[in-house]
């Protein structure tokens, strides 16, 4: 232990096991670089590491508030609740995984949609709740993801949707899968009325929602470093039974071979969606 | 054990094979053993029937998965006349572990696009088990938009054990290849029919099985992720792949009775690889009567419906938390 960290007292002292999360506390430490970082200012970088710019994965909640101007604010579908039809139970009862994660998050699935303002325009933003199942699709999911379309469509504002997810959920099976085809769907219509779709890739997007809500924004923006692929990198590498090169399915990669338009820095994120936004709507910049 | 049948169906292979010596010994000598060789087949034909009435999910993926189970080109030599094969996606490659092409039905020109698994080693490799490419998935694209072109209707074949896992896949768009499939599909103004023959893997089936009316062969299975991979994943072992595939409820029956599937259609005894013909007969009659249907809708409430379909996928419950 370095003399900084014998300084901090060991109740906000943060250990190696909570490295993916962001712990409360007064500081915190860069799950990448470890630098040990001030939670407030860590806050003020929306949660990007000041020192290695790393960004660190982000509750659904936080993201939006964060995105959205704080005024005005209203949440779409968020009266949907999960219920388990196949009454799914492996190692555990889908049921009780449900109550677990609802704990756990605050959020009762996997997905938050708002109607709202970036800078002054109107649009509809959705965002995944990776620590939920692992942000996983099943029909709440997917409702919700749909009734956002719906009142896009009816007021004529774009949509914004930040992914972060392992895929379809497998205690829903083939009503998860289903799920794909419904967002794909709907996208059809939202782009058959002429308004925009603005698809960001956050760490991890992975099978089910890449291969469908994710990929088909009119703008793909991936966040710095973030996995996305349809495959995930284990299954792949028992198929070819080779090491998967450096860098592979992250943003730089996607960039690289054309399946994504940009990467965009976190910071930065507000700025660039609104300027694309009115752009796309011929509207005046923000 | 005979590699014909599947392990749970040994007690009919050893019946099989007792038929079988008999009508050996029954030709070379003068004996007529036929009142006990029918004797034995309807003994054989009653256990098939009291085995197959209560296959549990486990087994009908085998039976899915069977070697001898009949492909899309079997169907496409016996439901079609004047099949042309289409190739390549017009842009990187072609892809054999999708076929697709023109062909008539009982006359009607149609677009008929499948996934294609291989028989011997050397066509199974070709077709990479019947898991497709980004490639395959932009020629079915392809070809799909040229039947709404010339109003052609479009019949596909589902049975992939799903999309291709591997690097260049991953590098051309793998992700973006399915999802540009599900988007267009839902708004392609022509009939579009699914049938899952065999194995309905996950995305890279779904891939091909947007549209109007989703059929299942009776011992096909349709699923998110594979028996063995749930397993892995959720029960730590792919040894659980039995108790994964009956939690995830493949099956055409259950599928049918969750909503999720238009119609099953009713193999013949012993599985569609022991009839082959009767089973094209089967979905021949079920793939005309669901255009006729179709066909009397105009493009425009075609699509209503299907995005209504679409839509009412999914249940949840509406309420205050």
């Amino acid at each position: 232990m370095s003399w900084f960290k014998k300084l901090i007292p060991s109740r906000i002292r943060t250990e190696g096991g909570s490295r993916r999360s962001v712990p409360e506390g007064l500081w915190t430490k860069c799950p990448k670089c470890e630098a040990v970082l001030y939670r407030a200012e860590l806050e003020r970088s929306v949660e990007v590491c000041p020192k290695c710019g790393h960004h660190i994965r982000q509750s659904a909640r936080r993201r939006l508030n964060q995105f959205l101007d704080p005024e005005p604010r209203t949440e779409i579908g968020g009266e949907l609740m999960p219920i388990d039809v196949l009454k799914f139970k492996d190692s555990k009862r889908y049921r009780d995984r449900l109550v677990q994660a609802q704990r756990k998050t605050g959020e009762n699935d996997a997905l938050v949609v708002m109607g709202g303002r970036v800078k002054g325009v109107p649009l509809v933003a959705a965002a995944f709740e990776f620590g939920f199942m692992g942000g996983s699709m099943g029909a709440v999911v997917g409702e919700r993801f749909v009734r956002g379309i719906n009142e896009a469509v009816d007021k004529k504002i774009p949509l914004v949707c930040f992914a972060a997810s392992g895929g379809a959920r497998m205690q829903e099976a083939l009503i998860s899968l289903m799920q794909l085809a419904k967002t794909s769907a709907a996208l059809a219509r939202l782009n058959e009325c002429g308004l925009p779709f603005v698809s960001v890739l956050t760490d991890p997007t992975m099978g089910g929602v890449s291969a469908s809500l994710g990929m088909l924004g009119d703008v793909n923006i991936a966040e710095p470093n973030a996995l996305i692929g349809f495959a995930g990198p284990r299954v792949i590498e028992q198929t070819v039974k080779e090491t998967l090169p450096e860098g592979f399915q992250r943003s730089e990669f996607l960039l690289e071979h054309g399946a994504i338009d940009m990467i965009v820095d976190r910071r930065e994120m507000r700025d660039r969606i609104a300027s694309l936004l009115t752009m796309l709507t011929q509207q005046p910049a923000p | 054990m005979n590699l014909d049948f599947l392990e749970f169906e040994q007690p009919i292979a050893e019946l099989q094979a007792k038929i079988e010596e008999l009508r050996r010994v029954g030709s070379n000598a003068e004996l007529n053993l036929g009142d006990e060789i029918e004797d034995l087949q309807q003994k054989s034909d009653d256990l098939t029937r009291s085995i197959f009435s209560k296959l549990d999910a486990w087994q009908i993926s085998q039976l899915a998965r069977h070697p001898q189970r009949p492909y899309t080109l079997d169907y496409v030599e016996r439901l079609f006349t004047d099949f042309q094969e289409l190739h390549g996606d017009r842009a990187f490659a072609e892809d054999a572990a999708i076929v697709a092409g023109l062909a008539r039905l009982d006359g009607r020109p149609v677009v008929v696009i499948g996934h294609q698994k291989g028989r011997n080693t050397r066509e199974k490799v070709e077709r990479s088990f019947g898991m497709p490419r980004p490639e395959g998935y932009r020629k079915a694209l392809r070809i799909m938009r040229m039947a709404e072109k010339f109003r052609l209707p479009i019949l596909t074949f589902i049975d992939t054990p799903g999309a291709y896992p591997g690097i260049g896949a991953e590098e051309r768009g793998q992700s973006e290849a399915i999802a540009r499939n599900l988007f267009e599909m839902a708004r392609l103004k022509t009939p579009i029919i699914c049938t899952v023959i065999g194995e309905g893997g996950s995305g890279g089936a779904l891939a091909i099985g947007v549209g109007d009316s989703v059929l299942m062969l009776q011992y096909s299975t349709y699923s998110v992720i594979s028996p063995e991979g749930c397993a892995s994943i959720l029960w730590k072992s792919a040894k659980k792949a039995a108790d994964a595939a009956e939690a995830m409820g493949i099956t055409s029956g259950r599928l049918k009775a969750l909503e999720l599937i238009e119609q099953v259609i009713e193999e013949p005894l012993g599985g569609a690889h022991r009839d082959v013909d009767e089973t094209a007969r089967r979905v021949k009659r079920v793939l005309l009567s669901e255009l006729k249907r179709l066909y009397r809708l105009d493009p425009e409430s075609l699509i209503a419906r299907r995005y209504d379909r679409l839509m009412a996928y999914g249940k949840y419950r509406e309420g205050e938390e």
